[in-house]
């Protein structure tokens, strides 16, 4: 093999030219509805850009106008809101309604509370998919195609339907007889009942190299094992994807809560929010729908990428 | 432990699905101790959680909802009424008034919200920069807990002339609206708030989909001399249909469950002129303590929702597949 310099610049050009290949199909790649061509016309630029621009400031008013509104009137008093909704602290910043927030209307426990909630929902969430899309999808049992269809049918049941009859299950859990009712439990384990979980957990696992499992299992390592260290540690991303929406799903949710837990003190924000919207000033309680609005918004600035992939894995079991 | 090891002189079956899978055609007497010895019970302790799980939270309550339509209980004496439930939802006249709002919803939301995400969607999707800025800013709304958003948006929809919707309306030269206290604008005014706060899931799903359409498609319209416009009416719009038709569907079926958005907003009022259907079931159930009547609505909307489904699903088939 000769390795002089002719060979040397023929692999330098090949490189460049493959290079500039990749960017032309790049390019290319980057076309979508409007077209090079386009482009290249003033007036359809211009337009192009004016759309563009419409849209973007559209959604930045759309998206951001409500919430800024809320931090305005969060700081303002309540008498300036309700007379100059749009004026800004004619009397200055007011931080002082944040502080309220949490120690006249005890929004700290509400919080905690959901914090609590959202915590419990995954964990029995997580218990519940993975053992159980292991049992389907990978140890797969003779019986597993018998509760594979009687998981996924509850899909196509409405949540509607099983409402009134799953709130008197929880007052009176069949076998054990024990209510349910004022404890986090109530919460918790329906809420880990997700056959829509169960389903993209199973796809995932379902997709899982098999030479590797067989390799385990020729190797002799036991269910539990193949489970914690090659199942689990292989899935982390849809693992990823099924926590946000479990966690997000716990905080959003409002009217099983309500149902389950009427005691005050337990109750998480989603619930004790509109219950304190007539006793308290105006002001306080702008401060504390900002704060329970800033956390998760706070959260979803930091983890972009994960959430907005997580809302595309949504679509694309829909699909 | 008991657990299946295999010889090594075995392979493992072709596309082998796990320690229990036996090669097919294969037919073996099992007898329980076998079928112990092989790791059932591990295998069955992997599976119960989901099994027992689904029972009580999920099967349990499906299978009860249908018995307790044609029940009356009281806890202690449960008895058999046959269709009286059902003949007591079809004879209040609440429920006239809670479909025909929920219709109503429905179409305002399918007027208003069913087009933004796509439009939104289509725009993002043609942007040169600010791409993944622009989908976040969409995405959001839907991080607010909806109950916060819609507690939010009742502060915006203040009645009086110096709210803050009715000043921006001012600035506009439009006379101020009594908004959730008018029977009339409360439900497009509450379907304003779900579109606020669903729009940005809706528009990242259809922001996948375009990402998969083939630019061949383009070339092949652009070549033929469809202008922008035309190339998104006959292409983009075609090629979305799928994911189109499916996220109709969905979009109607959730409405039709509508409860959080009018039960924070306006508690059903004014005047019942946002009661829905699913309110209907609430009052029934747990102001009323009346739970085979609540069921018995429950199971008409439930059976309601499935043929509109199976309707739609048959009608579109043919649309959607060519």
């Amino acid at each position: 093999m000769s390795a002089g310099p002719g060979a040397a610049l023929r692999a330098v050009v090949n490189a460049l030219r493959a290079r500039r290949a990749r960017a032309a199909v790049e390019a290319a790649g980057d076309r979508s509805i409007v077209s090079v061509m386009d482009r290249s016309s003033a007036g359809t630029r211009a337009t192009l850009r004016v759309v563009g621009g419409v849209c973007l400031g559209g959604l930045f008013v759309v998206a951001i106008g409500p919430l800024a509104w809320l931090f305005k009137a969060a700081t303002s008093r309540t008498p300036e809101t309700l007379k100059e909704p749009f004026a800004l602290w004619p009397s200055g910043l007011h931080w002082e309604y944040f502080g309220e927030a949490f120690s006249k209307v005890n929004f700290g426990q509400y919080l905690a509370n959901t914090l609590w909630v959202c915590l419990g929902n995954w964990f029995f969430c997580m218990l519940v998919t993975t053992t159980g899309a292991y049992f389907l999808a990978i140890l797969r049992p003779r019986y597993a195609k018998v509760v594979e269809a009687a998981v996924l049918a509850t899909l196509f049941i409405p949540g509607v339907v099983t409402l009134v009859a799953l709130y008197l299950t929880v007052i009176d859990v069949p076998f054990i007889g024990v209510n349910l009712l004022n404890s986090f439990w109530a919460v918790w384990l329906p809420a880990a009942v997700s056959a829509f979980n169960v389903l993209l957990v199973q796809r995932a696992f379902a997709a899982l190299p098999r030479d590797l499992l067989d390799a385990a299992w020729v190797d002799g390592a036991s269910k539990l094992r193949v489970f914690w260290s090659i199942v689990l540690p292989m899935s982390k991303p849809i693992l990823g994807v099924v926590s946000l929406l479990t966690v997000v799903n716990g905080y959003k949710d409002f009217l099983w809560p309500m149902l389950v837990l009427p005691k005050p003190s337990m109750q998480p924000m989603s619930v004790a929010l509109p219950r304190l919207a007539e006793t308290t000033d105006q002001a306080v309680y702008m401060a504390a729908l900002f704060v329970a609005l800033a956390i998760p918004v706070g959260l979803f600035l930091v983890f972009r990428k994960q959430f907005i992939s997580a809302a595309g894995a949504q679509g694309a079991v829909k699909e | 432990m008991l657990r299946p090891v295999p010889p090594p002189s075995v392979p493992m079956p072709p596309g082998g699905v796990g320690p229990d899978r036996r090669r097919p055609g294969r037919r073996r007497v099992r007898s329980p101790l076998a079928w112990v010895r092989r790791g059932g019970l591990t295998t069955l302790a992997f599976g119960l959680p989901i099994i027992v799980m689904f029972a009580v939270f999920s099967w349990w309550p499906i299978v009860r909802s249908v018995a307790m339509s044609v029940q009356k209980t009281n806890f202690i004496v449960t008895e058999w009424v046959g269709w009286s439930n059902f003949e007591r939802v079809l004879a209040d006249p609440m429920l006239g008034k809670a479909v025909w709002n929920t219709v109503q919803f429905t179409a305002w939301s399918v007027v208003i919200g069913f087009p933004v995400p796509v439009l939104v969607a289509v725009v993002i999707a043609e942007l040169r920069r600010a791409r993944g800025f622009a989908s976040a800013l969409a995405y959001l709304p839907v991080i607010v807990p909806p109950v916060v958003a819609v507690l939010l948006w009742r502060a915006l929809y203040d009645p009086s002339p110096q709210g803050a919707l009715n000043s921006v309306m001012g600035w506009l030269g439009i006379p101020p609206a009594a908004w959730l206290n008018n029977a009339d604008i409360a439900i497009p005014a509450i379907v304003v708030e779900m579109t606020w706060a669903s729009f940005g899931s809706a528009t990242i799903i259809y922001l996948a989909t375009l990402m998969t359409i083939r630019t061949e498609l383009y070339e092949a319209a652009e070549l033929d001399g469809a202008s922008i416009l035309g190339r998104v009416w006959h292409v983009t719009l075609p090629q979305m249909r799928g994911i189109l038709l499916i996220m109709f569907l969905l979009q109607i079926l959730s409405v039709f469950q509508l409860f959080t958005e009018p039960w924070v907003m306006t508690g059903g009022g004014p005047a019942n002129g946002t009661l829905t259907v699913m309110i209907l079931i609430y009052r029934y159930a747990f102001v009323a303590g009346d739970y085979g009547r609540a069921t018995a609505l429950s199971l008409l909307l439930a059976v309601a929702l499935g043929i509109l489904s199976a309707v739609y699903l048959a009608a579109t088939r043919r649309w959607s597949r060519t």
